[in-house]
């Protein structure tokens, strides 16, 4: 089974959220990347271990710069057996579905997985819209996939329970929790990916139909305040006047 | 703190999550290479796994948990730095450093275990052994089916290991060896042992001991306040007949052992980096967490002096580790330059945590947080590996030309 991945890179959940002064994009300084752990743990070791059990191949694709190349190096050394990096700045997630696309379109993957989210903006769409352009099936939360020949049997999470669907080859999987379970790469792992290859493709000239206009953080939580136990009129001229709540 | 039935406070047991984040306060990461980040990172992420949420319970009880050899392996802890072929994982110097330092980030015995079998056991038979020794112990050690140690200190002879009264006699095609071995890491569980001894001309080598050979004893050391994760014990050699191919060929003389202690001792100088961040770390956001006085504690000045003098000097650790590192990876990296290293770094890390005890106040001497298991591992990791005093001396031999121990 050929399988594709489609990794992105995430700031690390401890980041410090900030934006530039208009307030249009993300403050980059200072700011540590890793990969988005839906893409890494779940995505990722899926193929992995689809590949050991029937054989195959795994790559990972990111579109995006040069620095990236960290976090893909990451991929290969959790075991992917070759990269591709979309030279490009990145966009929308239209415009990261357009360059998924280009190249996939050519290269027969029977499955192709992306995270359900990246965990920096939650937009949950590059997936769908890569189906879209591979025109193949789209499976979202998946939070389990055993194949068989052709047939993959997939459950997803959904409100409150799991629904199971059945999809032949070639199909578009979002992975959510559950579909496998993250792997450290080893210091071998590390030292052989270096060996493996890294092909950087230019990026097809796309134009962007939705653009970023603004940020802005959530306003600071304010701080706990304590009421007596005895002192119930206090609680309810709070949650009247101050919380709204009544 | 929570209220029991009896209106008594009592101190909650809570499931502790590694909260630490990362440090860089000089962007130092922009000095690494690839290697060095994913090496890093992933070490970083078996240590918030594997030991964070075991390593209190093994501190307090003095038990090692030995199933992390297994794990150590499997990551890559042990050799880094020897050629995949021999077990090891083929990284530079510091790949090496900067996985030392996230082990003992965790925990100095964890880091302990794993310097000793890469440093101390495999590099000296990859360095002085033959072919056939290497063939035969390095994948295995390598892959955690063996455990190694180091047996140097004599229960008289701890700084001045010249002075070593284990000895071997050659009878035909064994050696006959005697003596004891003391302070030994690992010693109780493992399988093989690299002992120094003198042989019948009063010149010291190295010998392989196999667990299983007879007149050979490894009592465990019990009662110590340090470095309780990590096993210690003797090597009680009673005319143990010892093969003469287990004989180390390549080295004769006390430069053996002292290459040897020269790799574990350059990793010490980065793995302190660790013990000192996770102390800082936590000294950091416990600050910012806990008030007094109506503000948090990180707004009084005495505690931000505290705080800036922490982080001043493990910035300066880092830039000498990473010095020490391009050297080494250059060959260039003299005993004396780690001898330096060690001596700076481990004290920096000692005086941080006892400055991050202060700032955790009372709770600084529980399990709760991790400062004070940090502490009471290094004041062993002061003194072993050359205590604090001998690399002094070191440099100031280095300096002078003038030799202080004799
Ligand atoms: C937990 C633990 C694990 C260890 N693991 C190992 C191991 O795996 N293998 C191994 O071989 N050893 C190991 N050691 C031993 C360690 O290396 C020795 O403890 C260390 O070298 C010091 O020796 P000593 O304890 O005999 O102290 P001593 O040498 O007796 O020193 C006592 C004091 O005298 C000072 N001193 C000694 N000579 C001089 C001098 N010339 N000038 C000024 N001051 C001097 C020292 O600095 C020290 O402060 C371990 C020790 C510990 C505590």
């Amino acid at each position: 089974m050929k399988i594709l991945v489609c990794v992105s890179k995430a700031p690390d959940t401890t980041t410090k959220i900030a934006f530039n002064a208009d307030g249009t994009a993300l403050n980059k300084d200072g700011v540590q990347y890793i990969m988005n752990p839906y893409d890494e743990w779940y995505a990722l070791v899926r193929a992995l271990e689809l590949k050991e059990a029937a054989g195959g191949s795994v790559t990972i694709i990111n579109v995006g710069p040069k620095e990236n190349d960290t976090v893909i190096r990451k991929g290969l050394a959790i075991g992917a057996d070759n990269a591709v990096r979309i030279n490009s700045n990145g966009g929308s997630a239209m415009y990261i579905a357009k360059q998924i696309a280009e190249y996939a379109k050519g290269e027969s993957f029977d499955v192709v997985i992306t995270g359900k989210e990246t965990i920096d903006e939650n937009r949950s769409e590059v997936g769908a819209m890569l189906a879209e352009f591979l025109d193949m099936p789209f499976i979202s939360y998946a939070s389990k996939m055993d194949v068989a020949g052709n047939t993959a049997t997939i459950d997803r999470d959904i409100e409150g329970g799991t629904e199971t669907v059945e999809v032949d080859t070639p199909f578009v999987l979002s992975a959510a929790k559950g579909l496998a379970e993250q792997r450290i790469p080893n210091m071998r792992g590390i030292m052989m990916a270096k060996r493996k290859p890294l092909n950087v493709v230019e990026a097809v000239a796309f134009d962007d139909l939705v653009v970023p206009v603004h940020y802005e953080l959530p306003p600071a939580k304010s701080a706990v305040k304590l009421v007596d136990p005895e002192n119930m009129d206090e609680l309810v001229r709070l949650l009247h006047e101050e919380a709204k709540a009544l | 703190m929570q209220t029991n039935s009896n209106g008594i406070h009592t101190i909650e047991k809570k499931a502790k999550e590694d909260r630490y984040q990362h440090h860089d306060y000089y962007n130092i990461d922009e000095l690494l290479d690839d290697d060095h980040l994913l090496a890093r990172d992933a070490v970083r992420t078996w240590v918030k796994q594997s030991v964070s949420p075991i390593i209190e319970e093994y501190s307090e009880k003095a038990q090692c948990p030995t199933h992390l050899f297994k794990e150590l392996a499997e990551i890559g802890a042990f050799g880094p730095s020897l050629p995949v072929e021999y077990g090891g994982g083929g990284m530079d110097e510091i790949a090496y450093g900067v996985i030392m330092q996230e082990l003992e980030r965790g925990d100095s015995g964890i880091r302990s275990m794993a310097s000793v079998q890469g440093s101390l056991v495999m590099y000296p038979i990859f360095r002085f052994g033959s072919e056939e020794q290497r063939r035969k112990y390095l994948p295995k050690l390598g892959s955690g089916e063996f455990i190694g140690c180091f047996g140097l200190t004599e229960p008289d002879h701890g700084s001045n290991p010249s002075g070593m009264v284990t000895n071997i006699k050659d009878d035909g095609d064994a050696y006959i060896l005697n003596g004891s071995k003391m302070w030994i890491t690992n010693s109780p569980v493992a399988d093989i042992a690299v002992v120094w001894a003198k042989d019948e001309a009063g010149k010291i080598r190295g010998v392989i001991v196999e667990k299983d050979m007879k007149g050979f004893h490894a009592p465990e050391i019990h009662g110590k306040w340090s470095l309780r994760a990590s096993i210690t014990g003797e090597l009680v050699f009673e005319d143990v007949r010892v093969p003469k191919a287990n004989i180390l060929p390549e080295v004769v003389g006390l430069k053996g052992p002292l290459s040897c202690l020269s790799k574990a001792r350059y990793g010490i100088a980065w793995g302190a980096i660790g013990a000192a961040l996770d102390c800082y770390d936590s000294a950091l956001r416990y600050s910012l967490e806990r008030e007094q006085f109506g503000k948090p504690i990180g707004q009084f000045q005495l505690t931000q002096k505290k705080l800036a003098e922490m982080i001043t000097e493990i910035t300066k650790a880092q830039l000498l580790a990473w010095r020490l590192g391009s050297l080494a990876n250059k060959g260039k990296a003299t005993p004396a330059q780690i001898s330096m290293a060690k001596r700076n770094n481990v004290n920096m890390a000692l005086e941080i945590a006892r400055e991050a005890r202060q700032i955790h106040g009372g709770m600084g001497i529980t399990n709760e947080y991790p400062v004070m298991r940090h502490m009471m591992n290094l004041e062993t990791v002061l003194t072993y590996e050359g205590t604090h005093d001998i690399h002094l001396l070191i440099t100031g031999m280095d300096v002078t030309g003038l030799n202080a121990f004799k």
